[in-house]
């Protein structure tokens, strides 16, 4: 063998990793690019052949089509992005009201599912069993039409314990109407808000000084309650008077009604997604090793000092990520209001969609909101999730 | 799996059933209370499923339809090409379970499982025809477990291929070849319909977004810049949109992006979606398995002096994957239930045909019974799946190392 074969010589071009990893890449992006490009142009002749081309001005068009509810001013002559804005408020009150109520209900049953009593373990066993092999969309159907819509006539319905009103018109419920010392009340309350905040900051602050962390959320909460309660004895009148629902010739009047719709879709998601939160909530617990807790109790902590200070600061790091992604498909989830009829944002698109006949716009524009959505909440939960992460040594 | 052999053979003592009461659910005052609020609750709703399901259910509509709600409006003359499609995965199934059941006992089972339910669906309100096949499926299924005891290590790689073919020659079965006066006349996708159409999704969803989910994988993990970039984007687009914007996306957009004079199915429109859709899925999982393949098999791999290609497919993959099996099937499964959207999109699938059986005058009105038979549908073949793949893989190991 010669010297100069083991010398490192020019490697041919055609033969260098750098030239090669380069030129794979180009020809990886051309071609992407070529079909981007050819599927572009196909969509534009297909487009202009039936008359149309691309472009958002046609959300300044009139409506012209009705919403059960909305959150936001809306009528018949209100503007197509108004209707797309009334859809997006109602996705995100679903997806608000049913993060909470499924987090409430998913805790309970991560927790029931550990618990040392076998009939409460057997229940919430089962329920997981039963709820994660359902299809949501099935289930939602069913929730709406089987159970929703066949509530009694308004004329029948049922009248539950605290002023609930139930009918296939939806649940009415007991609401507050402000009276005219209600403005007065809400600065009470922000008072109330500003003052436990700057409380809880003060205690955090001590907390970190002294290396003992105080009941921070409770102070705040007890604070907040306390003005609240104190403000509304201090003013002359009550802030807000109870308005019970009460049925009167054809119509419900008083108090607040949830259309069936509504009530179908939150409740449903929430009982479908609480199953999967609270298999996360389960396995959060479990992953805190017994030696943590044994450690706890030679240490001398009490049962909530124990769940405080040493199980929930290492569940909640399992339980985030998971979390997070069940969030997500909550809210992903929501655009099943479709099956019921719920005027959500994939409805009220849909219904442009079909009234206005752009598609590629439409679609485009619903993808990309729920994509914001999505990024959104990942970056906010990142951002949580390094919060709570434990600082190992 | 070792901790669930520990759990169950930790000591469990036969106690009598009221001292056994008294030590767990009785044993202190707040225990008591929980444990007769929640008889209380088992109890009521317990009692008012038995009395709806015995007393006031309407259940014939389930009778009336049940060709409907299975196959939707495949023709009657026709069905005997789904039946032999069936017949050839029981033989399939058959053998393979035998292969399996050398290593444990579990296989066993399941074939036993497999075809006590075959028997027991001879008891469900179908036709004498319907028997035969279904005793055909069990003798197939018994038939192929006696050719596999005594198969050698070649049937066992015919058998992988068998699975492998077998979803075309599904496929091709139930389209068929010929005009309508041949062997196999071509049936229309717009007559499958049913339980048949959502399986057919399924697999259809399965077989095609697994390859384009490996290469996703991959791609996410690639050295090259660009095909990363691409890779990443794609699948967090398609996490972050619901699948209903998909499908909507591959019905309404897809035709667009075809050159004028091309159109497709609305059928083959839908299974692009989900296949899209999943893939995204599936690359995550897939890439989690990747991620947990130690830097040593690589650079080992390197030191034998194998290519990339080879490193990948012949040492990396087969680990990554085999980890991540019990993944992927929860991901195939949670596929299974969300092919129920398409109907959403107007295809007749199990919901759609549930939506036209409601719409007949006799059985207006009967939502509750269609929509749990429906449910029940979904759930017992979901419950079905996970409890099948978590007992293969405790019994035959797969998963771990």
């Amino acid at each position: 063998m010669s010297k100069s074969n083991l010398l490192p010589t020019k490697i041919p071009i055609w033969r260098d990793e750098r030239y090669l990893k380069l030129l794979a890449q180009i020809a990886f992006a051309l071609g992407v690019l070529f079909f981007g490009y050819y599927f572009y142009q196909n969509m534009v002749t297909g487009l202009r052949q039936q008359g149309t081309t691309l472009g958002f001005s046609f959300l300044n068009n009139t409506a012209g089509f009705d919403l059960a509810e909305t959150l936001i001013d809306y009528s018949r002559s209100s503007k197509y992005w108004q209707a797309f804005l009334a859809g997006l408020y109602n996705t995100l009150l679903v997806s608000a009201v049913g993060i909470f109520f499924s987090t409430v209900l998913g805790v309970i049953l991560g927790v029931a599912r550990l618990s040392a009593n076998p009939l409460v373990k057997w229940l919430a066993a089962a329920y997981l069993e039963l709820m994660r092999n359902l299809s949501l969309l099935v289930f939602l159907i069913f929730w709406y039409l089987g159970v929703f819509l066949k509530l009694p006539l308004l004329r029948e319905a049922i009248f539950w314990p605290g002023g609930i009103l139930l009918s296939n018109r939806g649940i009415a419920l007991p609401w507050g109407v402000p009276t005219d010392v209600y403005p007065a009340y809400r600065l009470i309350l922000l008072a109330g808000l500003l003052l436990a905040f700057g409380l809880a900051f003060f205690l955090h602050q001590r907390g970190l000084r002294t290396g003992r962390p105080p009941l921070t959320i409770m102070w705040f909460l007890a604070t907040f309650l306390a003005v609240a309660v104190f403000g509304w004895l201090a003013l002359p009148g009550a802030p807000l008077t109870l308005d019970l629902p009460r049925v009167e010739g054809l119509g419900i009047v008083g108090g607040n009604t949830l259309s069936p719709e509504f009530m179908a879709l939150v409740s449903g998601l929430v009982l479908y997604t609480a199953a999967f939160i609270g298999e996360v909530v389960r396995a959060g617990i479990q992953s805190v090793s017994k030696g943590q807790l044994e450690a706890a109790g030679a240490l001398g902590l009490n049962g909530f000092q124990t769940l405080r200070l040493v199980v929930f600061p290492q569940a909640l790091q399992v339980i985030i990520p998971p979390l997070t992604s069940q969030y997500l498909n909550l809210t992903k989830n929501s655009s099943l209001a479709i099956a019921v009829g719920y005027a959500d944002l994939f409805y009220v698109s849909n219904t442009i969609l079909n009234q206005s006949g752009r598609a590629v716009e439409m679609i485009t524009l619903v993808m990309l909101t729920y994509l914001t959505f999505s990024l959104l909440t990942s970056l906010f939960m990142n951002w949580y999730n390094s919060r709570v992460r434990v600082v190992e040594r | 799996m070792s901790h669930i052999a520990e759990v169950q053979s930790a000591t469990f003592e036969r106690l009598p059933l009221l001292t056994w009461m008294r030590k767990n659910l009785f044993n202190t005052w707040g225990n008591s209370v929980l444990t007769l609020i929640t008889g209380w609750l088992i109890f009521i709703i317990g009692r008012g499923l038995l009395v709806w399901v015995f007393t006031q259910a309407e259940w014939e509509v389930i009778g009336a339809n049940l060709r409907l709600f299975l196959l939707g409006q495949y023709p009657i003359t026709q069905v005997w090409r789904i039946w032999l499609s069936l017949l050839l995965l029981a033989f399939l199934s058959g053998n393979a379970l035998s292969l399996w059941g050398r290593k444990g006992r579990a296989a066993g089972r399941f074939a036993v499982a497999l075809v006590v339910t075959l028997l027991l669906l001879m008891l469900a309100p179908v036709g004498i025809e319907a028997r035969g096949w279904l005793l055909a499926l069990v003798f197939l299924i018994g038939l192929g477990w006696f050719m596999g005891r005594s198969a050698t290590r070649r049937m066992r790689q015919v058998i992988t291929v068998g699975f492998i073919i077998w979803p075309p020659i599904f496929i091709l079965l139930l389209r068929g070849l010929t005009p309508a006066d041949g062997l196999l006349p071509l049936v229309g996708t717009n007559l499958w319909g049913g339980l048949l159409l959502t399986f057919m999704l399924t697999v259809v969803g399965i077989v095609f977004s697994f390859p384009l989910g490996v290469l996703l994988a991959l791609g996410r993990r690639s050295q090259l810049r660009i095909v990363r970039w691409v890779s990443i984007g794609y699948i967090e687009l398609i996490r972050g949109v619901p699948l209903i914007t998909i499908l909507f996306m591959a019905q309404l957009m897809l035709p667009l992006f075809l050159p004028t004079g091309i159109t497709i199915d609305r059928i083959i429109r839908a299974m692009v979606g989900i296949t899209l859709f999943s893939a995204a899925y599936l690359a995550e999982n897939v890439r989690g398995g990747l991620q947990a393949i130690p830097k040593g098999q690589f650079e080992a791999a390197y030191a034998l002096g194998l290519s990339g290609l080879h490193t990948m497919g012949l040492i990396v993959m087969p680990q990554a994957l085999r980890l991540v099996i019990p993944i992927l099937v929860g991901q195939f499964i949670a596929l299974f239930k969300d092919t129920a959207l398409v109907a959403i999109v107007g295809l007749l699938d199990l919901v759609g045909i549930a939506k036209t059986v409601l719409a007949q005058p006799e059985f207006l009105g009967l939502q509750r019974e269609v929509y749990a038979f429906v449910s029940l549908l979904y759930w017992v073949f979901s419950y079905a799946m996970s409890y099948v793949s978590i007992r293969l893989e405790s019994s035959l190991g797969i998963g771990q190392r």
